[in-house]
């Protein structure tokens, strides 16, 4: 596969490390009253789809960049690469 | 013997003369010859022996999809089975040996297993060897094993290099017949980097095998034409001998060049052959069209082929397979090979059709029917022919050419899940819709089976792959004849009639797994094993498919076809593994100090990529144990060093540095001042422990962190997905330098006095306490860092410089040192030191212990949260009864303590369900005299003291030991912080 990385431009995805569910961004709250079981769900279940997912994969033999891609599991075709720093903050985290 | 079956004139260089063995007798054949073409030209149609009936067997074809004529070629080291003899390119001094025999080809004496057929149809294995099942290793396996299988292996290491390369290019060309010449062509003179690639040596694809015109000239000759002029432009790559053997994710393809393959051995410093990823933008698939056999009753004797390859070996090579041919076809390309095999003076015994409106001919007789058995042992000698009217006739022939039709070569279509659609004209599959992206195909390969429209279709293909504008270039005229066929896959009544001659499958065998229930066509293929052989089912599996429609009363889409998958022909291990074999398997990484460790006759061993010194013999030391004794008790007496360089180094920088080390470490660094060291303990998500390492606080904005060799990576991938996901606002950098600073653990009581002559800052106890840690500069100027920690337990510091300086550091301590007998020390000496001191290392940090396991509960801050935090606060991580860090030591001090052993009560059963704990680490204390283990016992830190047995009953191990702390050594950490 080739992964059109937003700063470097297509890279073959053997430079890449691969790490799953970009919703492993979205870490709980720990001090929610809900943080035992809001981990729980964050830490063991995660969706398998077949079709479209946005995955997380770090640029490990390049420029360190963790990335979000959305790939289709069915045909491995990518429609969109993001750099996951610009996803965390879009989804509200910050420090 | 002479060459008594050449015919004329073809593509084969009559001036020179090669000669080659087989079977241990001498042939001779010519430049351009393949073995195949070589071996008939003398005379010989017998090549091998089937695989479960050890039937007699010569070529079926003319090229890959060959499943018959395997050979061992080569000898040596370099001998390699299962080569098909169909493929491989004649060199002078070429040796070939048949196989799967026992005695000689001709009497082989397996050939009994023929008489056994009965017993050996489909599902053989499945039901005949069940009971007993005591049997099956013993007794049936290793029969089957020796009686099966083909080819051998030499058991000798591959002497050849293998390579791997990528290319890019803008058009990659599959197949170098008409479409792809004239898609190269087209490309080629438009300017685009072009790849042509074809698995044959000479490029032309079927215009070699061909009698046809392309405009004025032969259809090969125009074929030579096209290839000199796109070998003259510098767009255009040509790369004959080279398999495209699959179709990968977007626009990759893996392609085997034969570099070597045609040659005795390599030349010096090439590669046998080359593994090459091409990375394209587009595909223009001309992989052409294979011929399928009929099926009927022994099919399979020497001398009958496919009518293709017949006029191959003629055209071509300019071989007769035998005087004397008949053919045997369903279309009207089986009366192709017959006049072109009679206008090379070749007999033309008949022309058997199965259809009632055969083309007639003035040259040879056409009948009306059908070829229903053979005779000859060892080769065809009849042919059994039962006419339209019922009656029969045996033909007089030394081979037979069959006819099915044609199969466009769909196989790269079907890489990514493509599937083939039906078409009616052709009786034959067609590539479908779901074309691999940026693929188009063109010629044969598209059901484009006449050379107009396959020089028609490869100009378009590019020219619509390109993008190319403008009107189409008037192509030469050439020949396009239609497509004439009445699909005829076998003959009724029939039993032994070989469908896949590799894998011995027959029509009974298909009737036989239809009959017994097997009746999808994935299930059919796994139950007779058709199309399962190296040929995969090219010249096979429409014949299955067909008979199983019948069977069925389905048409032959609504059976479909199995899944097409790479590699499109087999590939050797060896090009796949390319260089990363033996020592290159993985990259080496030496430290600084390598040379330096190499000098002194240290052994090494690996450790991730690293080579680590693991101890030093002294001349007289016969076993590594004196070694690591001398090695232990030399430090703790008075002073060693060992590299550390390999362990993982992180600097993390900026003014929330102290936040992020919060948020990573279960303990707290936020309060850490700065010119301290603090030991960390890192969890995963889930609350497990991940790495522990030391992070030491350089500046107020700086850390240095260190993590274990193993996890190196990880955890530095983990930290910047902290960074990067969860925390994206933190102002904070890390950056790896493990590589940049080489580092040394200088260990023991006179490890102050021996830095003291380098370092050219005060470092006494009260200067430089334990914990910590400064930039400094030593031997009166070069920049190092210092730090006051200990693995081993003793008065100790790890002292870093930059990577070019590591050897002469280590040299300077070695010289400084000599007046305390400074005594390096490896792996293993440091591995005894830290079981002595209780530190948990990989053993003990193995995925599936907490912080309260080892002891550091206590250590996860209350005050922060941290990654793990939650998780590790589950009822299940801290229940009752569970797991605590141990020493344990045996009562008998001659006694060993195994590490993996487990721990059970004083009294009662060895069982699982009374498992107590388990010895992680392990090693002989030189210090206390006897064995020591560190391990995990259930409620461990309330049974010090406690008898228990240490058991590995696979080992037939069993101790009694006693439960101590951890701490075997200066449990009270005075030496640390002398």
């Amino acid at each position: 596969m080739i992964i059109d990385h937003p700063l470097l431009g297509p890279r073959d995805s053997s430079e890449f490390t691969y790490m799953g569910d970009a919703k492993l961004i979205d870490r709980p709250d720990p001090d929610a009253d809900t943080a035992a079981r809001d981990f729980y769900e964050y830490g063991y279940l995660r969706d398998n789809p077949a079709g479209w997912h946005d995955e997380l994969w770090f640029h490990e033999a390049g420029d360190r960049s963790w990335l979000v891609v959305t790939r289709n599991t069915l045909t491995h075709e990518i429609s969109k690469v993001q750099l996951a720093r610009d996803v965390a903050r879009n989804r509200g985290r910050s420090k | 013997m002479t060459q008594v079956n050449r015919i004329g004139r073809a593509q084969v260089d009559f001036t020179k003369t090669l000669k080659f063995s087989f079977d241990g007798k001498s042939y001779t054949g010519h430049p351009g010859d393949t073995l195949a073409s070589a071996l008939l030209a003398n005379g010989v149609r017998l090549m091998g022996r089937s695989f479960k009936y050890h039937r007699p067997r010569g070529p079926l074809s003319a090229g890959s999809e060959e499943p018959n004529a395997l050979v061992e070629l080569r000898g040596g080291a370099r001998q390699e089975p299962n080569t098909r003899a169909t493929t491989v390119e004649l060199f002078d001094g070429l040796l070939a040996k048949s196989q799967n025999r026992l005695g000689s080809l001709k009497f082989d004496l397996l050939s009994i297993n023929d008489r056994f057929s009965n017993f050996l149809t489909a599902g053989f294995y499945y039901k005949t060897f069940m009971w007993p099942a005591a049997f099956w290793e013993k007794l049936y396996e290793p029969i089957i094993r020796n009686a099966a299988g083909l080819g051998s292996l030499s058991l000798q290491d591959d002497p050849d290099v293998y390579d791997k390369g990528f290319l890019h290019c803008d058009l990659l060309i599959i197949g170098a017949g008409p479409a792809g010449l004239s898609a190269a062509l087209t490309a080629g003179r438009a300017g685009a980097d072009v790849i042509l690639a074809d698995e044959d040596f000479r490029m032309g694809g079927r215009l070699n095998s061909e009698t046809f015109a392309i405009g004025d000239a032969s259809g090969a000759d125009w074929a030579t034409a096209t290839v000199a002029e796109l070998a003259s432009l510098p767009n255009v790559r040509l790369m004959p001998r080279t398999t495209v053997i699959g179709a990968f994710d977007h626009g990759i393809y893996g392609a085997v060049e034969r570099v070597s393959d045609h040659m005795h051995t390599p030349d010096a410093g090439k590669p046998r052959q080359v593994l090459w990823r091409i990375y394209t933008k587009h595909t223009v698939l001309a992989a052409g069209a294979i011929e399928r056999p009929i099926a009927f009753e022994n099919n399979d004797r020497p001398g009958i082929m496919l009518a293709s390859a017949l006029r191959t070996y003629a055209n071509r090579f300019a071989v007769a397979a035998d005087r004397r041919v008949a053919i045997f076809t369903n279309n009207d390309d089986g009366h192709r090979t017959a006049s072109d095999l009679h206008a090379r003076g070749v007999k033309v015994v008949a022309v058997v059709d199965t259809r009632t409106e055969a083309p007639r001919s003035m040259d040879y007789e056409v009948l009306q029917g059908q070829v229903v058995d053979t005779k000859g042992r060892l080769g065809l000698t009849f042919a059994e022919v039962k006419l339209a009217d019922g009656s029969m006739r045996t033909l007089d022939c030394g081979a037979l050419g069959l006819s099915g039709g044609w199969n466009p070569n769909v196989h790269l279509t079907c890489h990514q899940r493509g599937r083939p659609t039906w078409n009616a004209d052709l009786a034959a599959f067609v590539p479908g819709d779901d074309l691999p992206p940026g693929m188009v195909v063109a010629g044969a390969a598209q059901g484009d089976l006449s050379t107009a429209d396959a020089l028609a279709g490869g100009a378009k293909a590019a020219r619509a792959a390109l993008g190319l504008k403008g009107r189409m270039p008037a192509l030469p005229e050439a020949e396009d004849a239609p497509v004439n066929i009445t699909p005829f896959w076998y003959v009724k009544g029939c039993s032994r009639a070989w469908l896949d001659q590799q894998n011995d499958v027959t029509v009974k065998d298909v009737k036989l797994s239809h009959q017994e229930g097997f009746r999808s066509v994935e299930h059919l293929k796994r139950y007779t094993t058709l199309g399962m052989a190296t040929d995969q089912g090219k010249t096979s599996n429409m014949g299955g498919l067909a008979i199983m429609a019948e069977l069925a009363g389905k048409a032959i889409p609504e059976v479909g076809t199995t899944i097409f998958r790479p590699p499109y022909t087999p590939t050797a291990i060896g090009v796949l593994a390319g260089r990363h074999r033996g020592q290159e398997f993985h990259p080496k990484r030496l430290t600084p100090s390598h040379k330096w460790a190499e000098e002194q006759g240290a052994v090494f061993v690996e450790v991730g990529n690293w080579l680590r010194a693991q101890w030093f013999p002294k001349p007289g030391e016969t076993h590594w144990r004196e070694s690591v004794d001398r090695e232990v008790l030399a430090t703790r007496k008075s002073v060693g060093v060992c590299d550390v360089t390999t362990l993982g180094k992180v600097d993390v920088q900026g003014t929330d540095a102290a936040a992020f080390l919060n948020k990573i470490y279960c303990n707290g660094f936020a309060k850490l001042a700065v010119s301290k060291t603090r030991y960390g303990l890192m969890l995963r998500e889930d609350g497990i422990a991940m790495d522990d390492g030391t992070a030491a606080r350089l500046a107020e904005d700086h850390f240095v962190v260190t993590t274990t060799t193993a996890n190196a990576l990880p955890v530095y991938r983990h930290m910047e997905f902290v960074r990067q996901c969860l925390c994206p606002d933190m102002d904070v950098q890390l950056i790896s330098t493990t590589e940049a600073w080489a580092q040394y653990a200088v260990a023991g009581p006179n490890s102050r006095k021996l830095l003291e002559k380098i370092v050219d800052q005060d470092i006494s106890n009260d200067a430089f306490p334990f914990m910590a840690c400064a930039n400094i500069t030593i031997c009166g100027g070069l920049r190092a860092r210092l730090f006051r920690i200990s693995f081993s337990g003793e008065l100790a510091y790890e002292i870093a410089v930059p990577t070019a300086y590591g050897d002469a550091l280590m040299r300077k301590i070695m010289e400084v040192g000599a007046e305390f007998d400074v005594t390096p020390y490896g792996t293993e000496a440091l591995g005894v030191m830290r079981i002595e001191k209780g530190h948990a290392a990989g053993n003990e940090l193995n995925g599936t212990t907490t912080a309260q396991n080892l002891g550091m509960g206590r250590m996860i801050s209350s005050l922060k949260d941290c990654i793990g935090k939650t998780l590790s606060q589950r009822e299940g991580l801290n229940a009752d009864g569970d797991l605590r860090q141990v020493g344990i030591r045996p009562v008998d001090p001659n006694d060993p303590v195994p590490a993996g052993a487990h721990l059970m009560n004083a009294d009662g059963p060895i069982d699982a369900a009374h498992d107590q704990g388990y010895a992680t680490s392990a090693c002989y204390s030189p210090n206390l005299g006897h064995a020591i283990a560190i391990g995990f016992l259930k409620n461990g830190s309330d049974r010090m003291g406690e008898r228990m047995r240490l058991v590995s009953p696979l080992t037939k191990v069993q101790v009694d030991v006693e439960i101590t702390s951890a701490h075997f050594i200066d449990p009270e950490g005075e030496r640390l912080r002398a």
